[in-house]
């Protein structure tokens, strides 16, 4: 689907998977109906690249983080602004506690300021909405791409551009644990995405791999290798299958593949690490992923602009290796 | 290491003096006669290279007031130095002056020389390695030599396995490429101070090296028993051409049979046309295995050497009026030779054939109104085509026909084809190896066209007769298998690597397939394998894949930074015609014991991989019931924070 001018950033689906939410460069996220593609409407009021954005479980709160230092709460159904959160820096991560009355926030390092996570409390009456931070956390160096809770919201969970993913404690800010720098990704951890029970995640890495972790201990459990910069992960709820999406080195722009259409979203074996297959489709790098909560589809998003809607077909589901 | 090997040969000798030479038996001169006795040393001197700033000294007896009857000639390269020496060696300024000229540093050399001679240690005798160790492989597998990043690593090709196993890695272990020798001896490395050679089934020792400083490229003789180095140095006056070393090497020894040294546009090959491909080796080997004769290009003559006494054949180049181009027989010593149209259609364009060492002309044909030639010889010397570019008659384009030498025959025919269409553009020529049919990529279409031909039709068997013709090819490259029948045609550059595996007996096509933004493709020497490479030359993708004959995937190898792949060749069999014959027609008896090997083999691979499947999966759910646990003893918690919303644990 065509809905954006400009490549796309985020991809997310409401927990009953009858929307999905696309933020793209343009400063428009947009909805859209998860079955058949139609655009339901747009959420005008950013004046900058939107990063990533979250749903509330009842499917009524939209939260939206954007370059132009901006994190504003929607009326899903309306489109109307509910509340606006300024920051010193453009803000990159937002993420929904479980139970929507927290929110995580990453803001990227502005001039003297350092890269930041921020708790936000929600109110349920946005008329009560305050600006103010339950929680700051000043950043580790480089930016900060997502940052997501942990089980019980005990927990965050950050990961981005110096490739250590940390767990801190959501209370205090306390930094818990750092992945193992052996093991762990050797360059920008650009993407990460939560088992539908947030047991264990998947980060991606333009170092050309994905890593699957344990939440609670950071432990490594599985690498996923493939030939291209990783830039979006997806996990699929009801199969054993992990989706990446990637693109090209910045410095490769002009001399590289251009084969109309061949930009794969590949997927993988999750327990056995081996590549099973690709769709194709998109004309450029793919920036986002995200599987419909039922399993039965997924969305790709694409530098090109476009979001790719992907039905499985029977045969997806008796996949053997 | 190596750097302190090369220090022996006294090859960087910073004694300072290396652009010095001194001139000997000069007339000694009064005083009045100095001015006019310098001018003409310097006029001469100054001829061969640039004299530096008051590097002209001719010394005086402080006694007699006259000159002592040498000076000392500084240059600015140790080249310009050596170039000297040679030229004006031996000059005769007159009858009773001949110049000995000689390197200042030589003197010191000399002067060391012991006056008694001591007979040479004998070392005692260390037996070598078994350098054909590796032919001896069980698996019967080939080795390849890959280049990527800083390391250099021999693997073996284990197709069974669909992987490869290690033989040896080094990093830094060459200073620019590597190439084996043609018959698979030795593995040549390149070093700023020379060349070197290294060798073994496994260990891969270094067995020799030869100095060379600035080295460039080299090549080695047909046999391997002769290595030829090549280095170009810029001059110390820019207008000058660049200054050409080439050393030819004995492998075995590391002795230096003969050097060249000269400018280089004695050394660059060719005129305006006919210059099939680079400009090196400039010199051509030839006869053969036998590696007697080499010979190389030059204004008008072609200089063929003998390895006997490494001097010209008869003290005389073959003079041969605007020669453009010339090509051995692979087998026999006879050499293939263009000359272009002379004096705007006076003299025609020729091919000459010219046996070695008698000289004699074989076989000429004189070709009218041509514009270029290319010759390509047979594998077995059977056949030499050439293919003829001629202008039409209103010279405004050209079309393309190709002579055909049968050169086993008696006479040599000749035989002249065209192309259905004279018009098409030909892209890529090769003769089938060790047989007689050829393949021809031409066309003016984006997507040209194949044609196959053979030299021994099934009707005629005195005449090129056409196969078939393949059209609308997505090729630009022909890779035969080197035991011929089996064919690559390969979309390179802009077709960005696509592969068709066609099967030239049967006229058909065995496979398509695609190895996107591939730059090189290489059988095995055996014919069983095709790797096709992209390089360095592209961003991404580097790596490397292994194909069976017939075009399926066996497995690939990707690696960033990936300069070179490079199969180990083999050197011919041992087996007779008969005896090859032989195994062909019993090939069934052979291969059983073979398959049941293969059958062993891959039930071995099943219960490792089920194995290894086995062990992953149990790990795994050791994780899932943890996780569930987890989620359990949260639950209640968990739902508290949705205000006591219950059903489902998902978020």
């Amino acid at each position: 689907m065509k809905g954006h001018e400009r490549p796309l950033t985020f991809l997310k689906y409401n927990r009953d998977g009858d929307l999905l939410f696309s933020c793209a460069k343009d400063h428009t996220p947009t909805v859209w109906f998860a079955d058949n593609g139609e655009r339901l409407g747009t959420y005008r009021g950013h004046n900058g690249a939107v990063w990533s954005c979250d749903v509330s479980r009842d499917s009524m709160r939209l939260i939206t983080g954007s370059a132009d230092q901006t994190v504003k709460l929607w009326n899903v159904q309306t489109g109307a602004q509910l509340y606006t959160f300024n920051f010193g820096s453009p803000a990159r991560s937002v993420d929904f506690s479980v139970g929507d009355k927290l929110a995580v926030i990453t803001t990227d390092p502005f001039m003297e300021l350092t890269s930041a996570i921020h708790v936000k409390r929600i109110a349920r009456d946005p008329t009560e909405q305050t600006e103010e931070s339950e929680l700051v956390i000043k950043g580790p160096q480089g930016r900060i791409n997502r940052a997501v809770w942990g089980p019980l919201n005990r927990t965050i969970v950050s990961a981005g551009e110096d490739a250590v993913i940390r767990i801190w404690d959501s209370e205090t800010g306390k930094l818990l644990r750092e992945a193992d720098k052996e093991s762990g990704h050797k360059k920008a951890i650009t993407s990460l995405t939560k088992s539908a029970d947030g047991s264990h995640f998947l980060t991606g890495s333009l170092d050309k791999s994905a890593k699957l972790w344990d939440t609670r201990t950071l432990t490594l459990i599985k690498t996923y290798v493939t030939e291209r910069p990783v830039n979006a992960v997806a996990m699929s709820p009801l199969l054993d299958h992990v989706v990446l999406g990637g693109g090209q080195d910045a410095s490769a722009v002009t001399t590289t593949d251009h084969r109309a259409g061949k930009f794969e979203a590949k997927f993988f074996d999750k327990i056995l690490q081996e590549e099973i297959g690709g769709v194709k489709g998109h004309f450029g790098p793919i920036n986002a992923l995200a599987f419909n909560p039922d399993g039965k589809s997924f969305s790709s998003g694409g530098e090109d602009g476009y979001v790719r809607l992907h039905h499985f077909d029977p045969d997806y589901f008796n996949i053997k290796i | 290491d190596d750097d302190d090997v090369y220090h022996d040969d006294q090859l960087e000798f910073d004694s300072g003096f290396g652009n010095v030479i001194v001139v000997d038996n000069l007339p000694v001169v009064p005083r009045e006669k100095f001015e006019k006795l310098e001018g003409v040393i310097r006029k001469i001197y100054s001829q061969i290279g640039v004299i530096k700033e008051d590097g002209l000294w001719m010394p005086v007896d402080p006694e007699t007031k006259k000159t002592l009857g040498y000076c000392f000639i500084e240059y600015n390269t140790p080249q310009e130095a050596e170039l000297a020496k040679e030229k004006t060696h031996g000059y005769k300024l007159d009858r009773a002056h001949i110049f000995a000229v000689n390197m200042f540093d030589d003197f010191d050399k000399y002067m060391k020389v012991p006056d008694e001679w001591a007979p040479p240690e004998i070392k005692p005798y260390t037996p070598g390695e078994n350098l054909q160790k590796w032919l001896a492989d069980e698996k019967a597998r080939d080795q390849f030599v890959i280049r990527a990043g800083t390391d250099t690593e021999v693997l073996w090709n284990d197709a069974r396995q669909s992987k490869t196993e290690p033989v040896y890695k080094r990093t830094y272990w060459t200073e620019s490429f590597v190439q084996w020798s043609p018959m698979g001896t030795y593995l040549a490395t390149v070093h700023r101070q020379g060349a070197a050679v290294w060798g073994g089934a496994n260990t891969f020792n270094r067995l020799m090296r030869y100095a060379h400083p600035q080295v460039k490229l080299i090549d080695f003789s047909p046999g391997e028993k002769f290595l030829v180095t090549y280095s170009s140095h810029e001059p110390s006056n820019p207008r000058d051409a660049n200054r050409v070393v080439i050393n030819i090497f004995d492998v075995r020894t590391g002795k230096m049979m003969r050097d060249f040294k000269g400018s280089a546009d004695e050394f660059a090959v060719g005129g305006a046309g006919g210059v099939a491909g680079n400009s090196w080796p400039v010199f051509r080997w030839g006869g053969g295995k036998e590696e007697k004769y080499f010979a190389k290009l030059g204004k008008n003559m072609i200089s063929v050497y003998e390895t006997e006494t490494f001097s010209l054949i008869d003290k005389k180049s073959l003079k041969v009026e605007n020669v453009v181009d010339f090509s051995w027989s692979p087998t026999d010593p006879i050499i293939a030779l263009f000359v272009p149209e002379l004096g705007g259609g006076n003299q025609p364009a020729r091919v000459s054939l010219v046996q070695m060492p008698g000289k004699e002309e074989l076989r000429q044909k004189n070709l009218f109104s041509i514009s270029d030639c290319k010759m390509y010889w047979q594998s077995n010397g059977d056949y030499l085509a050439v293919k003829a570019d001629r202008y039409t008659k209103t010279k405004k384009s050209t079309y393309t026909g190709f002579e055909l030498f049968r050169i086993k025959e008696r006479d040599i025919p000749i035989e002249v084809l065209e192309l259905d269409n004279k018009n098409d553009k030909i892209i890529a020529f090769a003769w089938e190896p060790k047989g007689h049919r050829f393949a021809v990529i031409h066309g003016d279409n984006p997507r040209p066209d194949v044609s196959f031909y053979s030299m021994r039709s099934t009707h005629n068997l005195g005449r090129v007769a056409k196969l078939t013709t393949l059209k609308g090819k997505q090729a630009n490259a022909l890779f035969w298998s080197p035991g011929g029948r089996f064919i690559v045609l390969a979309g390179l550059k802009g077709f960005n690597g696509q592969l068709e595996f066609f099967n030239v007996d049967e006229l058909e096509t065995m496979a398509t397939a695609e190895h996107f933004m591939a730059t090189d493709v290489e059988w095995d020497p055996t014919g069983r394998y095709v790797a096709t490479s992209v390089t360095s030359v592209h961003e991404m993708e580097n790596g490397f894949n292994i194909w069976s004959f017939n075009g399926k995937l066996l497995y690939r190898i990707l690696k960033d930074h990936f300069f070179q792949f490079l199969w180990r060749p083999r050197p011919p069999s041992f087996l007779t015609p008969e005896k090859e014959e032989e195994i062909a027609r019993n090939l069934k008896k052979y291969s059983k014991k073979y398959e049941a090997e293969d059958q062993d083999v891959s039930m071995l691979l099943s219960e490792q991989d089920r194995e290894k499947r086995r062990m992953l999966k149990e790990e795994w759910e050791k994780w899932v019931s943890e996780w569930r646990r987890a989620q359990e003893e949260e639950k209640l918690e968990r739902q508290k924070l949705r205000d006591g919303e219950a059903s489902d644990e998902e978020e």
